[in-house]
């Protein structure tokens, strides 16, 4: 075993090593844009990947994941370094590196007592408008310096508003000297805008931020060798490197380590690290081609030891970044090893081009940031939320004002708020909550027959109690079929849907099948399939269909495979059922979700029927098939010997044993008014089919057959299986001259 | 043996008492605590009628004090061997006190309760009986006499549930190595417990067994709350239990066992002690 896992690890090491160069020209813009955006030194960044790269590739538990500093931290950082020393830049660089340090303890602190579920506790449209308002703020900063423009201060707010001005001032003659700057930096920009556009092979080689660098350097030289003018960017403008880069660090100042102010930015940076780090490690997982599972606790811890080193040394904090992480799949990284190497990469570029990087107007830098802010605040999410609901829009955009106008931490607090007033509001009680919030609400077994995970969710489920859904969902191996019902639950929220549907993402890749049921009924705010679903009391109407849940939306699909016809609506007639002796007992409320084919010979639906009345009324859902046959075959029932559920006591019945047919006779149950017609109904060719299948409850009522398997509703793959024995079981039926044999039989025994 | 309250619940709380005397042919104690009146003694009296002739079969007791306390005693003097208490579902928080009167005469009985979620008039056939398979002592008492009442109510199936705590997979799932691990203990739990209730089954006489679907259903859940939630997944008609060791005020605060289950009743629940 351990022979092969160092085979594989040898055979892969080139495509890794290519991949880690790759994401580690990505790394040096980045790395010293992100610095400067946070105003610290510049080589900080670089520091941050390089250690963070090492250490995590080492110690981490993620298999494809580029580690290094990230965007969210930005606004934090700067925070931090501009106020903890009251406006002195290098003291609070200091103070920031030592609660960069402190905050690497918490981290390992988190990832130790496997605290990384409580990330689980932020509703999703609050997560989404935190990293907007974190975009924005880096937006409304760098694009002043992407027009040469470095002296601008203060708030967001006014930061966005002066944009025009500094734009403006450029064409003032006192500031010409750095136009050539700010063209730079619009040119940069472009670069990054118009780069997804081009499709050439060779262009495409370099990322975006390198193409910037090498045109930028190159520039430099032309000035330098062929140009008779002085290069026009003031050296102000250009990166600054420290000539000894490695042996000169800076040291952390601990003294203010127990000032209120510290203790804040510390619990800032372990929060919005963490974060980020587990929203990357998720979703680079669900790009990870081999689908392997990371062990995000040991990465935390992991990244918790960077940071700590990486503050040490003079480095901003180590997170785990998913623009970076996914650049190193596509460009075929497939385990640690390509992290481990980006770091050396960026140390030989760092000792090799040292001259080079000082070279870098930060005008160009500037501009991949604005860029990178634009898409994390894009117009697009503002979009996709306000499709999923107007009360996601609200949290969406309380939390973006409130973190703008505040700060990351009283911002994802207004933001948990919001929800949960929403919530109250949209239930129109805090009583669903307070009540159940402690209760434990899932309960999930392994069928027996046939290995189905089961998860019925109760009461309500949403951010606040997801950990515990979550928890029974990661113990599932994701090769298994699935099948979550929510029809005992009267709540269920965007956060968790949105989860659920990563759940069937991953359950797909990896060959199993995930199903979500029991949403069809919820009444929603929106038309989007995650929108918020509540169960309406009875007095509301209800609107099956006027929105498709996730399932509606494939059954619709499945209809179309066949180019069948699908209707979601309920439909109150349901005579042809009656008949059936299954149905005899019990009061069919309606269909809904009816998949018919062409001739209507077909028709598959989710009845609603309940049994008893009054008091001891019992509703029941199930999903059945009704073959028209058109003709006429004997009426019988057909079950598996010992299903209890769809026995039927009823006088004149008895088990009909098939004659040469001993085993099919001891495996089923086949009950009839007249054994004669049905035994000669039963053909060899039927009698193997039937044996040779799946077992289902089958019923005729003289010309129609209806099969079904289980009083619950099925899920989308029961349901194809379902269709695809009815198709085989009517081709064989079809086949069976019923008439000609009774006339035959009525022959030989008059 | 039934506690009485003039509630709209009187009349089906009567009827289902008459009819488990009936199956299990025996007598019943009907315990009404409060002042006797004749036109109280009459609507009861009217009720009984309506059912049966035999009055030999009925005792009423008319008492006053703590409910709790008159029906527990009056339970013991008369030698019981079963409380019936008609419980209400909980649909809002004016329910509660039914309830924690119940869940008073739960915890204190010395004999088997049973709780009746919706008594009803009519006969409701009995189908499908849930039983916990809990590794404890009374186990065996519990499936064994589960046994007895599926052949007197007439019950085709009958589940036990073997709960089994998450604690005891002793592997906590980080990755896909650990996921691994976890199934396959999962699996050696699963195969213990079922030989362990395989073992209770083989005790069962056979012709207890006759009729009945046995199944067994491991559930990796909370003790006491997987089964409650898992008899109203599946639709049971009886919920059968273990009796609570003992419950302190703990309990209430931070409950186990049985205590989701009379928090929130899945089906009707009989406690079996």
């Amino acid at each position: 075993m351990e022979k092969i896992n160092t085979s594989k690890f040898l055979a892969q090491l080139p495509k890794n090593i290519f991949s880690g160069f790759v994401v580690s020209l990505i790394a040096l813009p980045l790395g010293l844009g992100l610095a400067l955006a946070s105003e610290a030194p510049p080589i900080s960044g670089i520091i941050a990947a390089i250690v963070g790269g090492i250490i995590v590739s080492i110690f981490g538990g993620s298999n494809v994941t580029i580690t290094g500093p990230g965007n969210g931290l930005v606004v934090v950082l700067l925070g931090a370094i501009t106020t903890l020393a009251n406006g002195d830049l290098f003291q609070g660089y200091l103070f920031t590196l030592a609660a960069i340090i402190c905050s690497g303890v918490l981290m390992i602190i988190i990832g130790f007592l496997r605290l990384g579920i409580l990330s689980d506790f932020f509703p999703s449209s609050a997560i989404q408008g935190m990293l907007a308002a974190i975009g924005i703020s880096i937006f409304a900063k760098q694009f002043h310096v992407m027009v040469a423009n470095i002296g601008a201060k203060g708030d967001t707010i006014s930061l966005l508003a002066t944009i025009p001005k500094s734009i403006y001032s450029l064409f003032l003659p006192e500031y010409n000297h750095l136009v050539i700057a700010a063209i730079v930096g619009v040119i940069s920009l472009l670069i990054m805008i118009f780069y997804g556009k081009i499709r050439h092979k060779y262009l495409r080689l370099i990322p975006a931020p390198m193409w910037i660098v090498l045109l930028v350097i190159g520039l430099s030289y032309y000035y330098e060798f062929f140009s008779s003018a002085p290069y026009p960017i003031a050296d102000k403008l250009l990166v600054q490197i420290p000539d000894k880069v490695f042996s000169n660090f800076p040291s952390p100042d601990f003294s203010s380590v127990l000032k209120p102010k510290f203790i804040g930015v510390v619990i800032a940076i372990t929060l919005i690290s963490s974060i980020e780090s587990l929203l990357s490690i998720k979703a680079v997982d669900k790009l990870d081609p081999e689908k392997r599972r990371s062990n995000t606790n040991k990465d935390l811890m992991a990244l918790g030891i960077a940071s700590i080193a990486s503050g040490f040394v003079g480095g901003l904090n180590v997170v785990t970044v998913i623009a970076r992480s996914s650049v190193n799949v596509n460009n075929g990284g497939s385990n640690r090893s390509a992290n481990f190497f980006h770091s050396i990469f960026l140390i030989l570029f760092v000792v090799l081009f040292q001259d080079q990087l000082g070279r870098i107007p930060l005008t160009a830098l500037a501009a991949i940031l604005v860029f990178t802010g634009y898409k994390l605040a894009a117009p697009k999410n503002l979009k996709g939320i306000a499709k999923i609901g107007r009360e996601q829009l609200i949290i969406f955009t309380a939390t973006i004002i409130a973190t703008i106008t505040t700060n990351l931490i009283s911002g994802i607090l207004i933001g948990i708020l919001t929800t949960l007033i929403i919530h109250f509001i949209l239930n129109k009680s805090a009583i669903l909550f307070a009540r159940n919030l402690f209760k434990p609400n899932v309960l999930m077994f392994k069928e027996e027959v046939n290995g189905i995970y089961f998860i019925s969710v109760k009461n309500f489920s949403s951010f606040l109690n997801f950990f515990k859904l979550k928890r029974n969902l990661d113990s599932i191996p994701e090769d298994s079929d699935v099948v979550i019902d929510f029809s005992l639950c009267d709540f269920v929220d965007y956060s968790v849907q949105e989860s659920l549907i990563g759940y069937q993402e991953v359950f797909k890749k990896k060959g199993g099948s995930f199903e979500i049921t029991g949403l069809d009924k919820h009444g929603t705010a929106s038309g989007h399939p995650l929108a918020v679903r509540r169960l309406f009391s009875f007095s509301q109407k209800m609107k099956i269909g006027s929105s498709l849940t996730k399932r509606q939306e494939d059954l619709k699909k499945v209809a179309s495979n066949f180019s069948w016809n699908y209707f979601p609506k309920k439909d109150e007639d349901a005579t042809y059922l009656q008949d059936f002796i299954f149905f005899k007992t019990k009061k069919i409320k309606y269909t809904y979700n009816n998949i018919l084919n062409k001739d209507s010979s077909f028709k598959i639906s989710d009845v609603e029927f309940s049994e008893g009345e009054f008091i001891a009324q019992k509703i029941i859902k199930t999903t059945i098939l009704t073959i028209d046959l058109k003709k006429e075959i004997p009426v019988f029932t057909l079950d598996r010997e010992g299903l209890l559920e769809f026995i039927y006591k009823i006088a004149g019945f008895k088990d009909i044993s098939i004659i040469g047919h001993p085993d099919f006779s001891k495996r089923f149950y086949l009950l009839g008014e007249n054994s004669e017609r049905i035994q000669l109904f039963f053909t060899k060719e039927l009698v193997l089919f039937f044996e040779s299948n799946p077992y289902y409850h089958i019923e005729s009522n003289g010309d129609t057959l209806l099969l079904m398997r289980k009083e619950r509703i099925a899920s989308v793959k029961e349901i194809k299986e379902l269709l695809d024995f009815g198709v085989r079981l009517e081709k064989i039926i079809s086949k069976i001259n019923y008439n000609e044999l009774l006339l035959k039989s009525v022959q030989i025994k008059p | 043996m039934i506690g009485v309250a003039f509630s709209p619940n009187l009349k089906n709380n009567v009827y289902e008492a008459m009819r488990m005397v009936d199956f299990f042919d025996s007598k019943m104690v009907l315990v009404h605590v409060g002042k006797k009146t004749e036109q109280k003694e009459d609507t009861i009296k009217r009720l009984i009628s309506g059912f049966s002739d035999d009055t030999d079969r009925v005792k009423i007791v008319w008492r006053e004090g703590d409910p709790v306390r008159v029906i527990i005693d009056t339970a013991s003097e008369n030698n019981a061997d079963l409380i019936m208490l008609g419980a209400t579902p909980r649909e809002d928080f004016l329910k509660f006190y039914i309830g924690s009167i119940a869940r008073k005469i739960t915890r204190q009985a010395h004999c088997s309760v049973l709780l009746l979620v919706k008594p009803s008039e009519d006969l409701r056939p009995c189908h499908h009986i849930v039983v916990n398979g809990l590794k404890a002592e009374k186990t065996k008492q519990t499936i064994l006499a589960s046994f007895e009442i599926a052949q007197n109510l007439g019950a085709q199936q009958l589940t036990i549930v073997e709960e089994i705590s998450e604690q005891e997979v002793q592997v906590i799932i980080e990755d896909d190595k650990s996921l691994i691990k976890a199934t396959k203990r999962k699996e050696q739990l699963t195969e213990k417990e079922h030989s362990r209730v395989q073992k209770i089954l083989k005790a069962v006489p056979e012709d207890c067994k006759n009729d009945i679907r046995v199944k067994t259903q491991p559930i990796f859940g909370k003790r006491g709350y997987s089964i409650g939630h898992y008899a109203r997944v599946i639709g049971a008609d009886l919920l059968v239990m273990n009796a609570p060791k003992k419950t302190s005020f703990w309990d209430r605060l931070f409950p186990h066992d049985i205590e989701h289950i009379l928090g929130e009743l899945p089906t009707d629940v009989l406690i079996i002690r």
